[in-house]
């Protein structure tokens, strides 16, 4: 997996690759010939008190050192760009990825998760790529080059130094796979402790209103204390490595004094080249230290890429057609053939054989009590989400053909939640049309009866705007939202219980205001209150996602007795039906 | 040439900023953090996180003491095995020797040959001419050297534990640290801030200041007791030649400096857009589906990648002025080297100083430049770790609520007054002015109006969520400012406009309203709120898992939900604002009886649009602009014929009228 996507990402950057390896070569080089320079200065300069041949030699050694300065610069460089690049990449395909997921997807991850994985899984991953630029050259070369030259030596001890490498190969890959799923754990408890942070914040008003205080700090502590629980046991293992390596290096070399005194005594080999081999052996054993810090990264950003891959690897349940049919324009003619729905893990359908027709200039009201599946209807339109038999069809074309980019520019929707995005009035109107001149933006907030209370906020069309829209009033953010859908001047108009914060007055005016502004549009509106709806084309009483009635207010009236219970609930006993 | 022009990272931040500009739209009052791109105060934010590990000064200490023993026993470890060396080659030269012969008489021989370097070198050892290796000394030696390094990895693995453990910890009481702080400031702080840059904070800035606090701290410590004890033996060598190879020392201060003063920035920059970027991916994940029905979809892409173009970039700039440390410290060293070399060979040559002294010092020198540079090269690891430490303490420091009073509040009889009450947003921008209200025990109180009108705000008072600019608010006579804010809201139920859930299941949800609640009084509460009705057609019952987002239920479903929660809750006062704004009208005219029998006999405040649900309120206010422009119950209001009569004329209004804001409705 972790293979897999640093090679996938890597793939544009194959010729700062090639220059890193030659820039680690160069360094490699050097590393391996300072040693010899530095036996020279000292053997044959400092020892005979000859200054000059110190002068030559230090200078000659000055020059490696410095053409091994440059290429490390060089390196450093290069690796620095490679890694950050990788992670901007990885970062941008997640961002992408999560961009074509449908709410089945997103329920599945969870937005915290979806985070997480965005930012800290990354820099996991982005981390050992940078490790490994600097080490996956240095590293195998040192060891490749002291193993040669330790077998040169022929001391009769490369079954030593095989039994370090294999010791140490043993068990640090053994500590690795003992860390992979302590990782697992760690990456996912992040998740908690994002999630449970970010409940906390979203849901700060309820919590003080409850004085939740406490508890909600208990429900973060424990996500901490079992993050950290994970993090000390992934602790305790990672803390072995090194330790170990440097005992097993400790140990062979005593190994290859003993056994190699041992081959002197017996006349196998000399003793010069008994401290040649153990050079070697050092700095084979110390590459395979400088190994070791790539692999206490390795278990994590496996981890890491394994959760990368899973979001970039789903595919979209709602997903563009192949061969999508692309009309010149969509009129905007909705029909339902037939329609049913069920969420995922649901027992039963939430909507059953649904079927209706709407046409530009015609309204279709929907009305029905809670949970009778009236945002699932909308959401089908929408297409966040597909039908699981019939079939949802725009301009006589089934939406599942349709491009999906082309279906959402002629939908302008009014989320049942009024979400506003931070930043100013003005960016949040212009959401569904950047071109938008500010004279529009003034015309779809007169029509949303947003105007006067704009014009009031510090800085107009200017104000600033927090996340979700905090900072106004239910019913304005509602009518914000609103404005937001007409600026985009859809064909069709989903508008989902977006009256239900306004006083009556303010939604009566609206809905007045609006009737002109959408003639040409095919408009859905669910609502709540009879008033909003009764002038509506058609009306559709849903119940426990079928449609118990469908017809004009008078009609529906006369004949549909869930309408009747619904009439008769909004007004008192005394009240006539105006 | 390139190396400089790379390395010159002026214009780094500029860029960085540049980059950034174009993702604040506006001037939101998302300013206030983490725009600030300097660090504000290194050396300050260190010491500060250092100090947060003083409660483990004990282990701490541990630590230390176990490191010494290591790298101490590491020292030694070469020494010892020496000696063993000694012997292998003192025997291996001795078996070639002729036996019986005494050394002297040997040395004498070789010189008389004119053998003089063998001869001296045969001088020094240890030989006994004709016996070879003895491995009975040598074993015993090697195994002593065995036993030091064994001993040294016990202790590092011990050290690296309890370290471990110091940092884990203390990263945890950081986390819970920032939690208990959001708990203490003001709301309009929260509001003003992405929830994303605020949990980039807990997560990624947490997480990177373990992970840096964690390979610095045992690298400090091994590293600068190896400088000191290296210093110790080059000086009892030679005091100076010590002094010369100490020059390396401000050599790397120097360098370190510079390096630190361009690197700073860059990480401070680095997780100041990490947390950016994560305020974005948060916003827009929660946004997803009006991201994607609006066609926002490029929009909001190249707003992540000017802010990931930004981040990759700063983040490699850090990266590699931090890594320049490594390659001038190995100049540096080798040039050091050299020196010593030179001064070392000529004292050599004057015969001042033996040649065995002379190369110890050397192999000296080197063992000296290399923990130094791994301590500079260390250096970066640390600023980006006080870099995020800078970020978390920010939200530390953050200014909080007015302090709590600690007056009790009287045994509840649920008498509220507003005493010329005012209050704005924004200090220079009042909203409600001089408004004076009584509610006696019991009342329920029903407030309408305009969306806008500050009927929210009024409740949001009560609840003293914002401060007061001036008057004051009393419960049962006593003023709300001088009671813990905790026992207030204790006695107020309230079921906000916006319905909350947290990710859990229905069942805990419920209960969140009173936390020992039993399964029976969560089912009845469930049951009068017509919450149990729909559970019931759930697979999984109360067991259901219902997320944040609201995933699992419909909007109305979740209103329900936080109704049953304040039912359960069974508080002294009451508020419902707008509760049942999305739940259709026959559930509420069910509900309507749940919702008078909590009412009975609580103090209530009721905002609601739809006029039925407030008729029989002892006391109904008509909010504009911030005041209460009507106030009766409602027979009296429709009397006086004034804005509640029009207000409520209203919903019989039914016709498609083209609108006139000044005439809402007809005339009586
Ligand atoms: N994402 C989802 N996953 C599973 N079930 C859901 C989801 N959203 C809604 N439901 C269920 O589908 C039913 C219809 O929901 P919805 O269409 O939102 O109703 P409403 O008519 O109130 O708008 C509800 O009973 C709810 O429990
Ligand atoms: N958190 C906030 N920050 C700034 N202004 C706010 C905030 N909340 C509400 N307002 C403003 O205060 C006024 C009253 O809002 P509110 O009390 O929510 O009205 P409503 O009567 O609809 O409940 C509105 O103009 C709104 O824009
Ligand atoms: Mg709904
Ligand atoms: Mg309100």
């Amino acid at each position: 997996m972790l293979l897999k996507l640093v090679r996938k990402r890597l793939a544009p950057y194959g010729r700062l690759l090639l220059g890193l390896v030659v820039l680690q070569l160069i360094n490699v080089g050097a590393n391996l010939y300072l040693p010899t320079l530095n036996a020279d200065i000292i053997d044959n300069g400092v020892s005979k008190g000859n200054t000059g041949y110190i002068w030559d030699t230090g200078g000659l050694m000055l020059g490696v050192t410095l053409v091994q300065a440059i290429g490390s610069i060089g390196a450093a460089f290069l690796g620095a760009k490679i890694a950050m690049s990788f992670g901007r990449d990885t970062r941008a395909s997640i961002f992408r990825a999560v961009g074509r997921f449908s709410g089945r997807e997103m329920g599945q991850f969870g937005a915290p998760s979806l985070i997480t994985r965005s930012t800290n899984d990354v820099q996991q991953v982005q981390l050992l790529v940078l490790m490994g630029c600097t080490l996956m050259v240095t590293a195998p070369f040192m060891m490749v080059g002291g193993v040669i030259m330790a077998l040169r030596q022929d001391a009769g001890l490369s079954w030593l130094v095989l039994l370090a490498v294999v010791v140490l190969g043993v068990s640090v890959g053994l500590i690795v796979r003992l860390m992979v799923p302590a990782f697992r754990l760690v990456q996912r408890r992040i998740d908690r402790v994002n999630r449970v942070m970010r409940e906390h914040l979203s849901g700060v008003r309820v919590i003080r209103a409850f004085t939740r205080e406490g508890y909600e700090q208990s429900r973060f502590d424990i996500a901490t204390d079992d993050l950290t629980d994970v993090q000390l046991r992934v602790g305790r293992l990672m803390m072995l490595m090194f330790p170990l390596v440097f005992t097993v290096m400790n140990v062979s070399t005593i190994g290859v004094w003993w056994f190699g005194a041992h081959q002197v005594a017996d006349g196998h080999i000399e003793i010069g080249s008994l401290s040649a081999y153990m050079t070697y052996l050092i700095q084979i054993l110390m590459s395979v230290m400088m190994a070791t810090f790539m692999f206490m990264m390795i278990p994590r950003a496996s981890v890491a890429a394994e959760r990368i891959t899973d979001v970039v690897t789903t595919e979209a349940s709602v997903r563009p057609p192949e061969h999508p049919v692309t009309p010149d324009r969509l009129r905007g003619i909705v029909e339902l053939r037939r329609a049913s729905m069920q969420y995922p893990g649901a027992d039963e359908p939430v909507l059953r054989d649904v079927g209706l027709r709407a046409e530009p200039g015609q309204t279709v009201a929907i009305i029905g009590s809670t949970g009778s599946g009236k945002s699932t209807l909308l959401s089908l339109i929408a297409r966040f989400f597909d039908t699981t038999s019939g079939a949802v069809l725009v301009d006589g074309v089934d939406v599942k053909e349709l491009d999906p980019q082309q279906l959402w520019g002629h939908i302008g929707i009014v989320p049942q939640k009024a979400y506003l995005f931070s930043g100013t009035v003005a960016s949040n109107l212009r959401y569904g049309n950047p071109d938008a001149t500010e004279s529009d933006l003034w015309e779809a907030l007169e029509v949303a009866q947003a105007r006067d209370f704009v014009q009031r906020m510090d800085g107009g069309l200017e104000a600033a705007i927090t996340q979700g829209g905090t900072n106004v009033s239910g019913g304005q953010r509602q009518r914000l939202c609103i404005a937001r859908a007409l600026v985009a001047r859809p064909r069709i108009y989903l508008f989902d219980d977006s009256f239900s914060a306004l006083d009556l007055a303010t939604d009566q005016r609206l809905r007045a205001a609006l009737a002109p502004h959408v003639r040409e549009s095919t408009v859905f509106i669910v609502a709540q209150r009879v008033s909003t709806i009764r002038t509506a084309d058609s009306i559709i009483v849903l119940d426990d996602g079928v449609v118990v009635g469908q017809g004009t207010h008078d009609e529906l009236l006369a004949e549909c007795p869930e309408y009747q219970e619904i009439v008769a609930s909004q007004h008192g006993a005394d009240e006539e039906v105006a | 040439m390139a190396r400089r022009k790379e390395a010159t990272p002026a214009p780094a931040v500029p860029a960085g900023d540049r980059a950034a500009k174009p993702v604040r739209r506006g001037g939101g009052p998302g300013m206030g953090i983490g725009m600030a791109e300097k660090s504000k105060d290194f050396s300050g934010s260190a010491r500060r996180l250092l100090g947060r590990l003083a409660p483990y000064r004990l282990t701490l200490g541990t630590i230390l003491v176990l490191t010494i023993a290591s790298v101490t026993l590491n020292v030694l470890g070469p020494k010892v095995l020496g000696q063993a060396v000694d012997k292998i080659f003192a025997g291996s030269v001795g078996a070639l020797l002729p036996h019986g012969q005494s050394k002297a008489a040997v040395v004498a021989a070789l010189r008389a040959h004119g053998e003089n370097t063998r001869a001296d070198m045969l001088a020094g050892m240890d030989v006994v001419p004709g016996v070879g290796i003895n491995f009975d000394t040598v074993g015993r030696i090697l195994l002593t050297v065995l036993a030091l390094y064994v001993c040294a990895g016990v202790f590092q693995v011990i050290q690296a534990r309890l370290l471990n453990n110091v940092v884990q910890r203390s990263m945890n009481t950081l986390r819970k640290d920032v939690e208990a702080k959001i708990n203490k400031v003001p709301l309009s702080y929260l509001d003003g801030q992405p929830r994303g840059e605020l949990l980039s904070r807990v997560t990624n800035d947490i997480d990177n200041i373990g992970q840096s606090m964690q390979q610095t701290l045992s690298q400090l410590l091994v590293n600068g007791l190896t400088v000191i004890g290296v210093i110790v033996m080059m000086f009892t060598i030679s005091w100076w030649l010590t002094m010369v190879a100490m020059v390396a020392i401000p050599v790397v201060m120097v360098v370190t400096g510079q390096v630190m003063k361009r690197s700073q920035k860059l990480f401070v920059a680095q997780w100041g857009h990490t947390g950016r970027l994560n305020g974005q991916i948060e916003e827009t994940f929660t946004g997803h589906d009006l991201v994607k029905v609006f066609g926002r979809e490029r929009e909001v892409e190249a707003e992540f990648d000017t802010t990931n173009e930004a981040l990759a970039d700063v983040s490699w700039r850090a990266q590699f002025v931090s890594g320049l440390v490594m390659p001038i410290m190995m100049f540096v060293g080798n040039l050091q080297y050299v020196v010593v070399c030179v001064l070392g060979g000529l004292q050599v040559a004057n015969g001042s100083m033996s040649l065995g002294n002379v190369t110890a010092f050397v192999q000296y020198s080197r063992q000296f430049t290399q923990p130094l540079t791994q301590l500079a090269s260390m250096v970066n690891l640390m600023q980006s770790g006080v870099a995020s430490a800078e970020r978390v303490f920010e939200v530390l420091d953050a200014p909080e609520q007015e302090p709590e009073g600690d007056a009790k509040l009287p045994p509840t009889r649920g008498a509220v007054e507003f005493d010329d009450v005012g209050f704005g947003y924004a200090p220079d921008t009042p909203l409600i002015q001089e408004l004076s209200l009584r509610v006696e025990p019991g009342q329920t109180v029903a407030i309408v109006g305009p969306t806008g009108a500050g009927k929210t705000t009024l409740v949001n008072l009560l609840m003293r969520f914002y401060e007061l600019d001036s008057g004051r608010i009393l419960v049962d006579g006593v003023d709300i400012r001088t009671v813990p804010r905790g026992d207030l809201r204790s006695r107020i139920g309230m079921v906000l406009q916006d319905a909350w859930l947290f990710h859990g299941t229905i069942r805990e949800n419920i209960a969140y309203g009173q936390l020992n609640a039993t399964e029976d009084q969560i089912r009845a509460a469930a049951r009068a709120t017509f919450v149990d009705r729909f559970v019931h057609s759930l697979p999984e019952g109360y067991d259901t898992v219902i997320d944040e987002e609201g995933s699992g239920v419909s909007a109305g479903e979740r209103q329900l939900i936080t109704i049953a929660r304040a039912f359960l809750a069974d508080p002294a006062m009451l508020i419902l604002d707008e509760a049942t704004s999305s739940v259709d009208t026959r559930t509420e005219v069910m509900l309507q009886e749940a919702m008078a029998a909590l009412r009975s006999d609580r103090t209530s405040f009721v905002i609601a649009h739809r006029l039925s649900t407030i008729r029989d309120a002892d006391t109904i206010l008509v909010m504009e602009d911030g005041r209460i422009v009507e106030q009766g119950d409602h027979s009296e209001l429709l009397a006086a014929g004034g804005a509640y009569y029009r207000l409520y004329m209203s919903q019989f209004e039914g016709a498609m009228t083209e609108a006139d804001p000044n005439a809402l409705a007809p005339a009586p």
